[in-house]
């Protein structure tokens, strides 16, 4: 019964995954003052492309290009599970810090592999930025985790310093350093997920779409899924290790009412302004988002929106820029983070 | 058979997510710089001179206006001109004046259209699609005056088509008062984004010396420091009568380029504004019966540089040669000086920058598949005489030449 639930629960991350994908383009579509996809677009996407007939190049490495999309998307499917265990469905141990940075080095690696297989000039260009991205943004992030297990050293108990489910019932966001290191890995969470102006190994404009060049049919499917549910890993691994984690309980019954009478009334004012244009749209769009505050998913929401503002109002780095950007400025910002977090775990002091 | 080792290159083309158009370039790549590139065109050549060739003199307008969309005022008004030099007509000043303000408003809408295009072609989709927002004002302006967004095929030899109603000069100077406003608060996001610095600044450097060495035109030459501009130079419509200035930046990478754009937008702006004001009174075209034998030519400033047509005339009513050099003939070949030895990410913003119309400039070149020859147009030329000398001797034809007919 319990590994029904789990099998269950799978599809579940996907569907949410796939909602979040639709967020981020009908975000993006209404700040560029375009309209944007329904609410299904992602899901029809990916099941069009299911359909679709699988291109293999002639001289591509069969096997790793066949199986990379599959160790990619099993990677994220493991790491959303796990996060979803500290969360919902709480266990004795999951897994601490360093399984979670682990599993987010997957996807990654696994497009390398993925595109170096397939053969193709424009994959091979593709895969040498992914390469140098992914060395770029891995040292701060790794950094940004060393601020968090220092500022919240002192607050877990003994032995549990790396471990998430302790880490998620602090915010260490609240502080000086803690709030850099956040940044910090905010901006490598935009880098992963191949977001502008870190969307150079994809660059459209420059290298058709880079690393997913030659995939088609069902795998490019599966890359579509696996970012799908990095939409999701990721921002919820950056509320539970920043931002204190997040109790999916519903907000008791006296809190419950007022909420549902005002997204009521929030649902009577759209259809009075928006006509007939978008109603649908823009109603689903702040239902969803009245559904995750109710759930506690707000602070996954205000990243989600963070990500999707930094995509729209930047234009693409070249990789050299990037690696500076990571190494120089994040890496100064980072070291100044950890030193300010240990004279702080010393004299403790919270706020720095 | 022995394998030799061979250059890396990245194909831009024949059909790529950069551009609309059917272009190739081939990037020989050493990692993420470029070493060298090759460029061919001609995979949509139309054949509009022939074509020209076969129409009469007042339908050629319309033909050419088709050699590019965008450019699709200034292209009728240099053959126009050309036509107009052959009879020695002048049209009515109105007619001038109903010309700049749609040269000008041509300008306006090209020069937007490049701004979104070069922030979608470094990631920058916000500033595409708000720039193309901006633009659509422009374009209900010009299908209000001709009848069409593009193509609008509004002049005609000795004078104008339609005519700019005395009572749409208050709507169109409302009109350009917003778009000049949008356009201003674009140009100023653009200059003060420190990211778009990062990403444009110091790439793609045309020097002064390669500028006049391609002999380049248009915003990519006083992008480089080099203030020419047909509009100044030799006057045409009514450019003399206008207060403007030529705009030109001195570093020659793409930023300087997407400046003098922007700060052409808003110099357009401005003309087009004075002349809607001081737009004279009176008829808008002289009739002209017929195109006396001769030749002449005409050049106007398209939005990508200088447009030249020659034209022809037996005392027919059909033009017997019609030559026609678009910008983007001499701006294309000068990415053999801007783009070797830049980053890939560079080299495609650069390949974007001298805003190119391919299809604009297309010339005929005829490949031959099996052993890789490109025949360019002295060989091509060459020969087809030697074919026509090998005729006429087998069938004994006299000796004449073309001055003697």
């Amino acid at each position: 019964m319990n590994i029904l639930f789990w099998i269950i629960i799978v599809p579940g991350i996907l569907v949410l995954g796939l909602v979040a994908s639709w967020i981020v383009r009908k975000v993006s579509a209404l700040v560029q003052w375009r309209v944007g996809p329904p609410l299904f677009q992602p899901a029809y996407d990916v099941m069009k492309l299911m359909g679709k007939e699988i291109l293999i190049p002639q001289d591509a490495q069969r096997t790793v290009f066949l199986t990379a999309p599959l160790v990619g998307l099993a990677g994220t499917l493991l790491l959303s599970l796990m996060l979803w265990r500290i969360t919902v469905a709480q266990t004795a141990f999951v897994g601490d810090i360093i399984v979670a940075i682990y599993l987010m080095v997957l996807p990654s690696l696994a497009l390398i592999l993925g595109s170096s297989a397939s053969a193709s000039p424009h994959a091979s260009i593709g895969t040498g930025r992914e390469m140098k991205l992914v060395m770029g943004y891995e040292l701060p992030l790794v950094l940004a985790f060393v601020v968090v297990v220092i500022k919240t050293a002192g607050s877990v108990g003994p032995g549990e310093q790396l471990s998430l489910a302790a880490i998620a019932q602090q915010t260490p966001a609240f502080s000086i350093s803690g709030m850099l290191a956040f940044l910090a890995a905010l901006l490598c969470v935009q880098a992963k997920l191949g977001f502008v102006p870190f969307d150079i190994a994809e660059a459209e404009t420059e290298l058709g779409s880079g690393v997913l060049m030659e995939y088609s049919g069902a795998l490019l499917a599966a890359w579509k899924l696996m970012h799908a549910l990095m939409l999701v890993a990721l921002p919820f691994f950056l509320v539970m290790v920043f931002l204190g984690g997040f109790h999916a309980t519903l907000p008791p019954a006296e809190l419950g009412i007022p909420v549902v009478i005002a997204a009521l009334m929030v649902f009577a004012g759209t259809r009075l302004l928006a006509a007939r244009s978008k109603f649908m749209d823009v109603l689903s769009l702040l239902i969803f988002i009245g559904l995750c505050v109710w759930l506690g998913l707000g602070k996954y929401v205000l990243i989600l929106v963070l990500l999707i503002l930094i995509k729209n109002t930047n234009p693409r780095l070249r990789i050299d820029q990037a690696m500076k950007f990571f190494w120089v400025y994040c890496g100064i910002a980072l070291v100044a983070a950890i030193i300010l977090a240990s004279i702080g775990y010393y004299y403790d002091i919270h706020w720095l | 058979m022995k394998k030799t080792m061979q250059k890396p290159i990245l194909a831009v083309g024949p059909f790529h997510p950069l551009q609309e158009e059917m272009e190739f370039f081939q990037l020989t790549v050493d990692g993420e710089i470029v070493t060298d590139i090759d460029a061919r065109i001609s995979y949509n050549h139309r054949g509009i001179e022939k074509i020209s060739e076969t129409l009469q003199f007042d339908q050629v307008p319309f033909l050419v206006s088709r050699v590019c969309g965008i450019c699709s005022a200034s292209h009728p008004l240099a053959y126009v001109q050309a036509v107009e030099d052959i009879v020695g007509v002048q049209p009515p000043e109105r007619a001038l004046y109903v010309r700049t303000i749609i040269n000008e408003l041509e300008r306006v809408h090209s020069h937007m259209l490049w701004v979104g295009l070069a922030g979608h072609f470094i990631g920058y989709d916000t500033v595409f699609m708000w720039a193309w927002k901006y633009r659509e004002p422009v374009l209900d302006l010009l299908e209000e005056i001709t009848g069409n967004r593009n193509n609008y095929g509004n002049v005609k030899v000795g004078g104008c088509r339609e005519d700019i109603p005395n009572e749409l000069k208050p709507k169109i100077l409302k009109e350009l008062d917003g778009v000049e406003k949008k356009t201003e608060m674009l140009t100023k996001a653009v200059l003060d984004d420190p990211i778009l610095h990062a990403r444009l600044k110091g790439v793609g450097v045309l020097s002064k010396e390669d500028a006049i060495a391609y002999a380049a035109t248009g915003p990519t030459v006083r992008g480089s420091g080099i203030a020419i501009d047909v509009r100044q130079d030799d006057p045409y419509a009514a450019y003399a009568d206008l207060d403007w200035n030529v705009i030109s930046q001195p570093e020659g990478d793409v930023f300087a380029k997407t400046v003098v754009r922007l700060l052409e937008v808003l110099e357009s702006l401005k003309m087009a504004k004075e002349a809607v004001t001081k737009l004279p009174d009176g008829p808008i075209a002289t009739e002209v019966k017929e195109i006396p034998p001769g030749e002449g030519c005409g050049r106007a400033e398209a939005p990508r540089g200088e447009t030249f047509h020659y034209v022809r005339s037996d005392g027919g009513n059909r033009p017997i040669r019609h030559k026609i050099r678009a910008p983007s003939y001499v701006n294309v070949p000068s990415f053999k000086a801007s783009c070797i030895g830049q980053h890939i990410a560079d080299v495609t913003i650069t390949l974007a920058a001298v805003d190119p119309c391919y299809s604009c400039t297309e010339r005929l070149a005829v490949v031959d598949g099996h052993n890789n020859i490109i025949h360019d147009y002295e060989t091509l030329l060459q020969m087809s005489r030697e074919k026509t000398a090998r005729i006429k001797k087998e069938i004994g034809a006299p000796e004449f030449k073309m001055e003697d007919i």
